[in-house]
């Protein structure tokens, strides 16, 4: 463990003489105290969404493992190319947030506030693609609980004509759905969380602030918005690319 | 009796002209603050509200039991309020007591810092917490809900038509407050820590937070999650729990108790952390065994994560899985033993006085010593088929938590409780509510092991009649306790107005928060402390009170 | 207990039990429980008495009054090892026993007389082999291993019978099994101790332990008239099973004649021992037990079995350990449908590569 110290005197000054930024909070001895407390509080907080969504991951093992032809046609009847834009999507929405915190840290103001629409509207455009995907699984009626029936699997389709499956494994594939619409609800919050966040962050950020120096705030949204991306990356695999090898 | 306690001359002492308490007035200061202490407070106060109510549900349970009928209430209605009580206590009363007000106030000072790493992260967490408990009342205003605090599904999912949702919203709500008061500790102490505050020089007060911190950030989001499913499963009707729709409903109980068995050791850890600084200082001396007893906090967290499937030896899992669990259970075991071992080794040689918080650090040990070993009665897997889900199990854990987690937060209470608020409670009535808690407490649990090996079983509104002679002590013993809980309510409340001036050391104890005003000034240290010497250095206090320096602030 | 007066045990047990402070004793396995309950409080005290011991002798030798000067003592590395290492060893010794004991409670024997029984809101319903049924009470002999296969058909229930010593969780959609021997006839406490609800305090009846004669004498008089593997036959025959499991050359499914407790290869490759669990399941899945040499053509009966039904059907398939037997069955619907006049049911099925059944 670190014994992290900071040096009494640099405190007393600073303090003395009231010569330190505007964002430094009171309660901190330096700027570079806060930005690596603030830091350190968002991985933690990382952390704990790993652990969230981890009980989810844990479910998807266990009754993938069980019940894998159920998954395999669950996850045919989805639309691969939704999933693949969606993942475009968000893979260059992390560019973009990367590069707002890297106008922060150059104090560029046009720079910051156009890679931060960028962001928005590329996350907006996720979400878009998948309340469409949500939509469509309604219809087709692959909604657990609310308007399930497994009708659709038990004949196999022009792609997978080998996704035909017996009565009692048909009745599995709600199983699947409700995984699928768990997780990806989990995570449709998170990046609804993520846009808002980032709106505000957008409306400051119009009003001047973030480029004076005080980088963190954009910093640890952005490690906010790689973490959600990350959570993706491993969703499309797990739910979309089962046994898609043909 | 002799005693430490050092008070200043209550005829000229006055109470510090500038404190935390009066720095600023009104109400928009108080619910708007980013100050520790005031959060601290804040919590104080409604943490002891939500205990009260769980104390009432706990009488009318003991009431009830009291015959062998259920005359008194009706069965569902029993049932709503065993599982007010349990969600009540756990969630509202015991992960919150020691870390959110003793904790909350202490860890900053305690490390040299002016305020936790995140103060509008801690008002937020007291706000979900305030949220948590409104939204837990109005489920009980509302008709209450009956699937005991362990929501087992299928039960909570498809079998009960009670307010489950807002139930476990309330719970989902609860645990992100305890998210943040964890994190919070662990960045303050990894970033803020005075210099010459080393890890090691830090008190072991610390220490056991930051032990229970780590569980509350890994552990409380599998909570969070599972709830969620819970409430999706009874909304929408998604079947991960479901056996009819291909689900398992022994996923929930994993689950469940992934985090669950975590939360015991949230929920002792920073009580244990209260009993180390009193003992030490009711004795004069460093704790025996200080590495070891830091370190033995850490080793409970992280064995703690892997032990949980102890509360599933009878469900149907593996014989080889359950063999797994139960070693684990008795490896754990072993850290509390040794700061058993250790505290009472800190007392050979020292120089002993009992006051109050004294008083309530014995009741712990030897409380929670029964209590402990009563665990190694269940994880033995076994003797656990006979013990399990019987009043066996409602004595151990009340005898871990209530004899041991709140006699721990109730010494902290009084030993705190004059840099608080700045004035002594009264010693002579605080020592009767000790005495008369301890006894209480043992009348009320103590015949519950014995109900428990004769079979009786939990959550039964109504019993053979060969078990009430029993039932009827626990019964008398919980109007014991009550009485033993009631008298600190009035009389610390009555201490502060008329309790004598405590001034900045009291107790002529080591550590920081000792050598500020009492109560302390909003932000803790006038000038940045600089730490030279070890915790717990009685040698170090001796001398410094020879030259009377002025104390910090 | 063979390592303790037998004399001496006796006597504390009556003491126990006539102050109404200890269950009684009577099954096989509960002396060992007890005793491991006695060594666990033994250890227990020994502890507590450590502690209190240490925590009194020295509050007292070191008072204030009589020591002002504390002194300083930072640790001791070997006295952390000692109270490591002893409360080890003494938690191992009980994880040991719990253990040894764990698996006696949890491994029936072969020769257990089966009882099947099935938790409900708010009851506890028996079914013995022969056909007779209770609720929330057991009739057992005495002296013979009864094992229990547990099952609820709603939500988690617990099959608790203290003076036993023995406990299992009834939880919907899949067996448990505990067993007992009981030793000493009387009548003992059932509990439900998993909370089931609003009548969870009400799910209690009462195990009566009997000599073999009145428990022969019991059976005669309280059976329905059908054994559950009667029961079973007749389910067999009217959901149409026998369609595919038969002898005949071109049958679709597997010859089912001794097929309890044979190994069977599924499809993919592994070996299971074909137990109650396995055949239930296998009736409401089939698509996830696909027998190797089979076409995966047997629908499920989820929604149209009881979990009586399951047990009937379970209970027929351990005792059919004939072809003689398969073939009454098979009789004996067909004279039910020319009865009825209705023709015997039967499938249309793809041309399939008939397989030999491994038994």
């Amino acid at each position: 463990m670190d014994s992290h110290t900071v040096a009494a005197q640099t405190a007393e000054t600073a303090h003395a003489e009231h010569e330190h930024p505007a964002f430094l909070r009171h309660h901190f001895e330096s700027v570079e105290q806060q930005r690596e407390s603030a830091t350190f509080g968002m991985w933690l907080f990382l952390l704990t969404e790993i652990m969230f969504f981890g009980g989810l991951f844990c479910a998807y093992l266990i009754f993938r493992n069980w019940y894998y032809p159920a998954f395999v046609a669950g996850s045919h009847s989805l639309h691969l190319w939704a999933g693949t834009l969606n993942t475009t999507l968000l893979i260059i929405s992390s560019f973009t947030m990367a590069m707002a915190v890297h106008a922060s840290e150059t104090r560029v103001r046009k720079a910051l506030i156009g890679w931060m629409i960028a962001t928005i509207i590329l996350g907006s455009g996720f979400l878009c693609v998948k309340a469409y995907e949500w939509h469509d699984e309604w219809v087709e009626h692959h909604v657990p609980g609310l308007n399930f029936s497994p009708q659709g699997f038990l004949h196999g389709t022009k792609d997978y004509p080998d996704d035909k499956l017996s009565l009692d494994m048909a009745e599995k594939t709600q199983v699947y759905f409700s995984l699928y619409f768990a997780m990806t609800g989990m995570h449709a919050l998170h990046m609804i969380i993520g846009v808002s966040l980032l709106t505000i962050l957008l409306i400051q950020a119009w009003g001047g602030k973030y480029v004076e120096g005080h980088v963190a705030p954009i910093e640890n949204f952005g490690l906010y918005w790689h973490f959600v991306d990350i959570v993706w990356i491993f969703l499309f695999p797990l739910l979309y690319l089962i046994r898609r090898h043909q | 009796m002799s005693t430490i306690l050092t008070l200043p001359d209550q005829a000229t002492a006055r109470l510090p002209k500038v404190s935390y308490l009066n720095k600023e007035y009104g109400l928009k200061s108080w619910l708007l603050t980013g100050d520790h202490k005031r959060i601290a407070m804040l919590y104080f106060i409604s943490i002891t509200f939500f205990f009260f109510i769980g104390g009432a549900m706990a009488g009318l349970i003991r009431l009830e039991l009291l015959t062998p009928p259920s005359d008194l209430l009706a069965a569902d209605t029993y049932n709503k309020v065993f599982t007010a009580h349990g969600i009540i206590m756990v969630f509202l009363f015991l992960v919150p007591s020691v870390p959110a007000t003793i904790g909350n106030f202490l860890i900053p000072i305690m490390v040299g810092a002016k305020d936790l790493a995140f103060p509008k992260i801690n008002l937020l967490s007291w706000y979900l917490y305030v949220a948590a408990g409104t939204m837990m009342i109005s489920v009980l205003a509302f008709g209450g809900v009956d699937t005991g605090w362990t929501f087992t599904t299928p039960l909570s999912t498809h079998y009960l038509n009670t307010h489950v949702i807002s139930a476990g919203i309330a719970v989902f709500i609860a645990g992100f407050s305890s998210i943040f008061t964890g994190l919070n500790f662990i960045v303050t102490i990894h970033r803020m820590r005075a210099p010459g505050m080393t890890w090691f020089r830090l008190p072991l007060f610390v220490w056991s937070h930051y032990a229970a911190s780590i569980l509350m950030v890994l552990g409380t989001p599998v909570l969070a999650i599972t709830l969620v499913l819970v409430i999706l499963e009874r909304t929408i009707g998604i079947g991960v729990f479901d056996p009819t729709k291909g689900g398992d409903p022994l996923l929930f109980q994993h689950l469940f108790w992934f985090y669950s068995h975590p939360a015991v050791y949230i929920m002792i850890l920073p009580g244990m952390g209260v009993i180390s600084e009193v003992i030490s200082t009711f004795s004069r001396k460093r704790v025996f065994g200080y590495t070891a007893v830091a370190f033995s906090s850490v080793a409970i967290a992280v064995f703690g994560f892997f032990v949980w499937a102890h509360h599933m030896f009878i469900m149907g899992i593996s014989n080889y899985s359950a063999l797994v669990f139960s070693l684990l259970t008795m490896l754990v075991a072993v850290p509390s033993a040794i700061k058993i071992f250790n505290w009472s080794a800190t007392l050979y040689k020292g120089s002993i006085t009992f006051e109050t918080p004294m008083l309530y650090a014995f009741g712990f040990i030897g409380l929670f010593t029964i209590g402990g070993l009563t665990g190694v009665f269940l994880g033995s897997m076994g003797m656990d088929i006979h013990l399990t889900e019987t009043y066996f199990i409602v004595a151990h854990f009340h005898f871990v938590m209530v004899g041991g987690m709140l006699m721990a937060y109730l010494s902290g209470v009084h030993f705190w409780w004059p840099k608080i608020t700045g004035r002594m409670y009264p010693e002579g009535v605080s020592k009767l509510a000790a005495v008369i808690t301890f006894v209480g407490f043992v009348l009320t649990f103590f015949p519950q092991f014995i109900l428990g090996y004769l079979g009786m079983p939990r959550r039964y509104a109504a019993y053979p009649p060969e078990f009430q002679v029993l039932n009827v002590f626990s019964s008398a013993g919980a109007s014991v306790l009550g009485v033993g809980y009631l008298l600190p309510l009035l009389y610390l409340t009555w201490s502060l107005k008329y309790g004598k001036i405590a001034g900045a050391n009291p107790w002529q104890a080591t550590g920081l928060e000792w050598q500020i005003q009492s109560p302390p000034l909003t932000e803790n240290f006038v000038d940045t402390p600089i730490v030279t010497h070890e915790a717990y250095d009685y040698e170090w206090l001796e001398s410094k009170k020879g030259s009377e320096v002025p104390t910090v602030g | 207990m063979h390592f303790i007066s037998p004399v001496l045990w006796q006597f504390l047990i009556k003491w126990l039990t006539y102050f109404a402070i200890f269950p009684p004793e009577a099954s096989s396995i509960a002396p060992y429980a007890d005793a491991l309950y006695f060594f666990l409080i033994a250890i227990s005290v020994v502890g507590l008495g450590a502690v209190a011991l240490l925590v009194v002798t020295f509050s007292i030798r070191y008072r204030q009054e009589a020591n002002p000067t504390p002194t300083p003592i930072e640790g001791s590395t070997l006295l952390e090892a000692t109270w490591t290492i002893i409360p080890l060893i003494l938690f191992m010794i009980c994880f040991v026993w719990g253990a040894l004991l764990y698996f006696r409670i949890y491994s029936p024997p072969t020769n257990a007389m089966n009882i099947y029984v099935v938790g409900k809101q708010w009851m506890w319903k028996v079914e013995h082999p022969g056909g007779q049924h209770e609720i929330n009470a057991l009739h057992i002999p005495i002296n013979k291993p009864i094992q229990i296969t547990l099952i609820s058909q709603d939500v988690f229930h617990s099959f608790s019978i203290p003076a036993f010593r023995v406990k299992r969780e009834a939880i919907p959609g899949r067996y448990n099994t505990e067993w007992f021997e009981a030793t000493k006839v009387g009548t003992y406490h059932l509990f439900c101790t998993q909370y089931c609800g609003t009548l969870h305090s009400q799910m209690i009846g009462e195990v009566v332990a009997m000599t073999p004669e009145d428990y022969e004498a019991w059976a005669a008089a309280s059976t329905s008239g059908n054994s559950l593997a009667q029961n079973g036959e007749r389910l067999f025959a009217s959901l149409g099973c026998s369609s595919c499991h038969n002898s005949g050359p071109n049958a679709h499914g597997p010859n089912l004649a001794n097929v309890y407790g044979s190994h069977l290869q599924l499809k993919n490759g592994s070996f299971v021992t074909v137990d109650d669990a396995f055949l239930r399941d296998t009736i409401l899945n089939p698509t996830m037990h696909e027998v190797a040499g089979y076409a995966p053509i047997m629908p499920t009966y989820q929604g149209q079995v009881s979990e009586e039904g399951l047990i009937d059907l379970v209970e027929y398939m351990r005792q059919l350990n004939s072809q003689y037997r398969i073939d009454q069955t098979i009789d004996n619907s067909a004279a039910q449908s020319i009865q009825t006049g209705a023709t015997p049911p039967g499938t249309s099925a793809p041309a399939l590569a008939p397989g030999a059944v491994k038994p």
